[in-house]
């Protein structure tokens, strides 16, 4: 009988399995009456046939072990999981309905829905609300059209293309704290330095971030300076995968450039969109950053006689109602409102999209 | 008709190319503005600077600010970046594998938990998260807030849901052969996931990698919360926060600091993107080659 080296090796704890595998499966293959006398892994493939056939307990420990790796392999991602995210989850449930102060040794009290209550009568929580629906409307919009038209862009026969997918991509490197920053200088120091210079009195005079709604076009545009090169990505990945004869046929059966991207186009990446849609969706409704950045929730604005944060979005809302009015346990119950609408906007969205996918 | 194409890609080209200019503009702005003593930047933010020397004198005095301690800053971020990183990414690769490999309730529960992490925002979590990890140090002595392996293991939490989704559906695709092969070879079940499909998982290692790493070195809200901003443990982008944040702004430094927090992640990503795409491109066919040989 030949002595392998794969024997020699197992030993070690080193097994060169692909090449083994390869030649025990070319083997197998080729001369399959062979293998049983000469290739001595097959022995040890009836070796480990007997031993399952032995008993109960061979059995019963081989299945132990594979339980055993199953959970070791889980534990390590799963526990912090659990620990992150699982039990503050329902903590947070539980303090939401308390008057919960996260000081130490501060025992929370059951207040049952009081804190919800008083979250729909607070004006500026339902003026935050409306703001952050408006704000993810327009960027869900600006982000897409933008996104979609460097896409188109990029896909067609021009020069340097890949030079310019990756140029339109970096933006996306930036966090959004920085941008934040970098954007609240452009639109305070260089946009009316830029008026100066061309003789644009409107623009020179401009104060971007102190008018409510312009602050919030301020912060729409920033945000898709960051984020519509990472959607175009998809975009492109989708567009590159609509078939060349399919546009082809249309070509010579004369179709426009409005016809085909309506009758192929459009339908082929459906499913891209689906994806965009979503990201772009929970990005802005989550967005935190950038706005800490860039406005810190102002100027303020009127509504409803009551002085309120133009550009307090929720994310942003309920850290200021948790820290800056010290009430956690309010914020927390915002926190959970804002979770609810959340997930029943963006599942709507998906559902919404996935029966549209299937029409076209 | 090949003329009028011609002429159609150079108009295109060159509306790409504006579009370019414009996205680029900021960049440029920053690394005018960098070299910008305080005066210059008031006066004229949009012309080239009088002198790129003050650039120097810029990041020298960024480097030497004791609010935003550059060096330890970055150190802070690789430390936390690299770590997290890993841990996610060979950590979730363990559970998916096994989550798809084995066919169970249990499995599929556990599966279902995880998903839901791609939906709960971070803001429902935040301040409990920050209670249960002081209750945690009160009852075990551990420090979990304001600590380095705190923070990873927030990061790992946090990332392991779509890094699990994205593994999950990638092993679906590994035939159930190889494994078999392996197997009837005498592998163990680590030494199978180690030694065959480690290496398969690749391409979506590279992903995974590249997704968390723009996430985590850029990410501001959870680590201000588990470290805080000025404390003595700081990631970039809380040393900016700490700077830029206070009442009066010197946009002469706070774009000099933009341009050197920013700067790191650029620079990896930009010398990796070559390696990467050829990577990506070249492994493509390996492994369709590797698979369908191993298997034939």
């Amino acid at each position: 009988m030949h002595t392998h080296p794969s024997y020699e090796l197992k030993g070690k704890g080193k097994f060169p399995i692909r090449e083994e595998t390869k030649t025990f499966l070319l083997i197998h293959k080729k001369n399959p009456k062979n293998q049983t006398n000469h290739n001595p892994i097959s022995n040890q493939n009836q070796v480990t046939t007997n031993k399952m056939t032995e008993g109960e307990g061979k059995r019963m420990n081989k299945k132990a072990k594979e339980k055993l790796v199953f959970w070791l392999f889980l534990v390590p991602a799963l526990s912090s999981f659990i620990l992150v995210v699982v039990v503050p989850f329902f903590m947070g449930v539980y303090y939401s309905m308390t008057d919960w102060t996260a000081v130490a040794g501060q025992q929370a009290n059951w207040v049952g829905l009081g804190n919800y209550k008083n979250m729909f009568s607070d004006l500026a929580f339902r003026y935050s609300f409306l703001r952050t629906f408006l704000f993810t409307l327009l960027s869900v919009i600006a982000i897409n059209a933008v996104a979609l038209t460097l896409a188109f862009l990029v896909t067609r026969e021009i020069r340097f293309k890949n030079f310019f997918r990756a140029g339109f991509f970096i933006p996306n490197l930036i966090g959004g704290l920085v941008l934040g920053y970098i954007w609240q200088f452009i639109f305070k120091s260089v946009v009316p330095s830029i008026g100066t210079l061309l003789g644009i009195e409107a623009l020179e005079k401009v104060l971007i971030l102190a008018e409510p709604n312009l602050a919030l076009f301020g912060l729409i545009f920033a945000f898709t300076w960051q984020y519509a090169g990472y959607i175009m990505m998809i975009y492109v990945a989708a567009l590159l995968n609509v078939p060349q004869e399919l546009i082809e046929a249309s070509q010579i059966d004369g179709a426009n450039f409005i016809q085909r991207l309506r009758s192929i186009t459009i339908p082929m990446i459906a499913q891209a969109f689906t994806i965009t849609s979503f990201l772009t969706l929970v990005t802005s409704f989550k967005q935190y950053d950038i706005i800490v950045a860039l406005t810190n929730g102002g100027p303020a604005a009127i509504y409803q006689g009551t002085t309120v944060n133009s550009t307090e979005m929720l994310a942003v809302h309920i850290y200021s109602v948790a820290f800056k009015y010290n009430n956690m346990a309010e914020g927390q119950a915002r926190a959970i409102i804002f979770f609810i609408v959340l997930s029943v906007v963006s599942i709507g969205q998906v559902y919404y999209n996935k029966k549209k996918e299937v029409e076209m | 008709m090949g003329v009028k194409k011609n002429t159609v890609n150079t108009i295109l080209t060159i509306i790409t190319f504006l579009l370019f200019v414009i996205i680029m503009f900021p960049f440029f702005i920053v690394v005018i503005n960098s070299a910008k003593s305080s005066l210059e930047i008031i006066t004229d933010p949009i012309s080239l600077p009088k002198q790129w020397g003050q650039l120097l004198v810029n990041i020298s005095d960024i480097w030497n600010r004791p609010s935003i301690r550059y060096s330890s800053s970055v150190f802070s971020s690789v430390i936390i970046t690299v770590g997290s990183l890993t841990t996610i990414t060979i950590f979730s690769a363990m559970s998916a594998w096994v989550l798809v490999r084995t066919k169970s309730k249990t499995s599929t529960i556990i599966f279902l938990v995880f998903l839901s992490g791609l939906i709960i925002p971070f803001q429902v979590v935040m301040f409990p998260l920050v209670a249960f990890f002081r209750m945690i140090y009160e009852a075990t002595g551990l420090r979990m807030l304001r600590t380095y392996h705190g923070m990873i293991i927030a990061y790992i939490g946090f990332g392991a849901p779509l890094a699990v989704f994205m593994f999950h559906g990638f092993i679906k695709s590994i035939p159930l052969e190889l494994e078999e092969a392996a197997t009837i070879d005498g592998c163990s079940r680590p030494q199978i996931f180690f030694k065959i499909i480690m290496p398969i998982l690749r391409p979506i290692f590279v992903t995974v990698i590249i997704l968390n790493a723009i996430w985590i070195w850029n990410d501001f809200l959870l680590p201000s919360l588990i470290l805080g901003v000025g404390q003595d443990v700081q990631t970039i982008p809380l040393a900016i926060r700490a700077f830029a944040g206070s009442f009066v702004k010197k946009w002469d430094l706070i774009m000099t600091a933009v341009l050197m927090a920013a700067a790191p992640i650029i620079v990896v990503l930009m010398a990796a993107a070559p390696i990467i795409v050829g990577f990506l491109f070249a492994q493509k066919h390996i492994i369709k080659g590797m698979v369908a040989g191993s298997i034939k």
